[in-house]
């Protein structure tokens, strides 16, 4: 399996993020030049839109360690990470998060903590940060669009908030919400799901430990259009099981409804687990395009549990994957 | 008369004229989705996943010429601007031309080649056999659209042919329409346009069907008299 223990890659070894931001500095002014150069300025300009800005707040976070799990596979570059999104709050184009998530408010944030618990509680965001070790987790991130990419997330294991909470004997599932505001989400109104997203997790799944509760990427807090101010990141499930922008997090005792599997229970399963003999209704899943910055990327072979098989296979030991799915 | 003669050469030179001048410039500004993913190509501006990009920019475009190309006889007709058929050849053409970009861009950037991948894809999956479709409707309508094919297939049945058109748009767009996860707003705009453009074709010949009818029956009402076995 591709899981390695940590310090197989030093960070040094990973691109820094300043080289790929200063090609694409050069490239940009290069594409300016010509505009200007072009008599058809109006054109050019149409052809050539400015690109959307890559950057969040950009502010760092410090006191990351390294964490446990290091996948050794390239990273994808901080551009693609932050430019290509599935977030339809602000819109079902991948350029539309960064493009409008720009000005999200993230502060004060706070996450309301409830249900099946003997604490339920509400936490600011800087309380929660501070509730464990910061870990540096290089996770690949497969897409059930058949699409992946790899990045350093920063958090640590959601186990550590759930076991502050106290989850009572009940408390058989976690479910969380995103934020919800038709003020400042303008893919609301056309995004055509079922709001506010709503993912859920089983008990054992949430207290895995490849499960993180995320507060950043690449060394920096998250940019907005990747889900700031915290996040779930759950490396051997399809992308849209990890909830972005977390206001509440509810535990149950029955499985909870989730937003993709209530848009079409046939495509989107409650588990989703990365499945390549499991098709998708509309698309295979044997294999995934690799966006590692390179043109058209790489077509590669789809891995069980997105490569996380010797961790998490256990959990499902019993159950048939085909009707799970 | 020669005077009148003379203002409908006239008039009909100025509007050959007209389309001969207008024309490529129309083609350029047609080449221009293409120029806008070469440039974007260039400038790695096709966002992390270039292959999606330009398999969706191409499909778009590809719809979008389809509607363009099936205007040409409403606009026409309630325009009064007979010239404007001088450029539907080239609107069909061009929607066949991103068609076939979308379609190479689907078998190399896509599958690569996987033939097997592609049959299980048509087969499998009814987004792909309907997107399928709606380009191999497309080839027939590409290869018999120089002027020798439509002689030698003779203007009527040329023009029975070239109705697959209908089918090719609407196989397109319902491709469109099943392909998105959720947000159906663009193919649901398409399925309008298209709607209104087939409804006025349908509108038309009914129309059409009555007047001949009324036409065909005051003449056989006038006839009966005189005729013994009315025919028809």
């Amino acid at each position: 399996m591709l899981i390695k223990k940590p310090s197989e890659i030093p960070f040094s070894e990973v691109t820094p993020k300043s080289a790929y931001l200063s090609r694409r500095t050069f490239l940009v002014g290069a594409a300016t030049a010509g505009a200007a150069v072009a008599a058809a300025g109006p054109v050019a300009r149409w052809l050539a839109p400015a690109p959307v800005s890559a950057q969040g707040q950009g502010r760092k976070i410090p006191g990351v360690v390294k964490g446990p799990y290091a996948a050794t596979d390239a990273l994808t570059p901080f551009n693609d990470v932050t430019t290509y999104n599935n977030y339809y709050e602000f819109g079902t184009d991948k350029s539309d998060p960064a493009r409008y998530a720009k000005n999200f408010k993230t502060t004060p944030w706070t996450v309301a903590v409830e249900g099946e618990v003997a604490k339920p509680q509400k936490f600011s965001v800087d309380d929660l940060m501070k509730l464990a070790a910061l870990e540096e987790r290089i996770y690949r991130h497969r897409c059930v669009e058949a699409w992946s990419i790899v990045v350093p997330w920063i958090g640590f294991p959601l186990s550590n908030l759930i076991k502050r909470v106290e989850p009572t004997s009940k408390a058989k599932y976690v479910q969380f919400f995103t934020a919800l505001d038709p003020a400042q989400m303008p893919g609301l109104s056309r995004g055509g799901l079922n709001w506010p997203y709503r993912e859920g997790l089983r008990m054992d799944e949430a207290l895995h430990p490849l499960t993180i509760l995320c507060f950043g990427l690449y060394g920096e807090v998250l940019p907005n259009q990747n889900g700031a101010p915290l996040r779930t990141i759950i490396p051997w499930k399809y992308g849209f099981k990890s909830t972005k922008s977390i206001v509440r997090i509810r535990f149950v005792e029955s499985q909870p409804d989730t937003t993709w599997n209530t848009q079409s229970s046939v495509e989107y399963g409650f588990y989703s687990n990365v499945n390549p003999q499991v098709a998708h209704p509309r698309w295979s899943q044997a294999t995934e395009r690799r966006l590692d910055g390179s043109f058209v990327g790489r077509k590669i072979p789809t891995l069980m549990f997105n490569g996380y098989a010797d961790q998490v296979a256990s959990l499902y030991a019993a159950m048939d994957l085909r009707k799970f799915y | 008369m020669v005077f009148s003669r003379i203002i409908k050469y006239f008039s009909r030179a100025v509007s050959t004229a007209r389309t001969r001048w207008i024309k490529p410039p129309i083609f350029l500004l047609c080449l221009a989705p293409l120029g806008s993913l070469v440039w974007k190509g260039l400038h790695r501006e096709l966002t992390a996943n270039p292959v999606e990009f330009i398999r969706n920019s191409t499909g778009f475009w590809t719809l979008v010429f389809l509607c363009v190309t099936l205007s040409v006889t409403p606009l026409r007709r309630l325009l009064r601007r007979n010239e404007l058929v001088r450029l539907r050849r080239m609107f069909g053409l061009f929607a066949f031309f991103y068609g076939f970009l979308h379609f190479i861009t689907y078998i190399w950037l896509e599958q690569f080649f996987d033939l097997r991948a592609m049959l299980e894809d048509v087969y499998l999956r009814p987004f792909i056999t309907a997107g399928f479709i709606a380009f191999v409707l497309m080839i027939p309508l590409a290869l018999t659209s120089t002027s020798g094919m439509v002689r030698r297939l003779g203007g009527r049945r040329w023009q029975m042919l070239h109705r697959l058109i209908y089918f090719s748009a609407i196989a397109g767009v319902v491709h469109y329409y099943w392909k998105v996860k959720s947000d159906v707003t663009v193919p649901v705009r398409f399925a309008v346009v298209l709607a209104i453009l087939l409804g006025y074709r349908a509108v038309a010949y009914a129309m059409k069907r009555r007047s001949e009818a009324g036409a065909g029956a005051k003449q056989s009402r006038d006839q009966a008299p005189k005729q013994v076995s009315p025919s028809r």
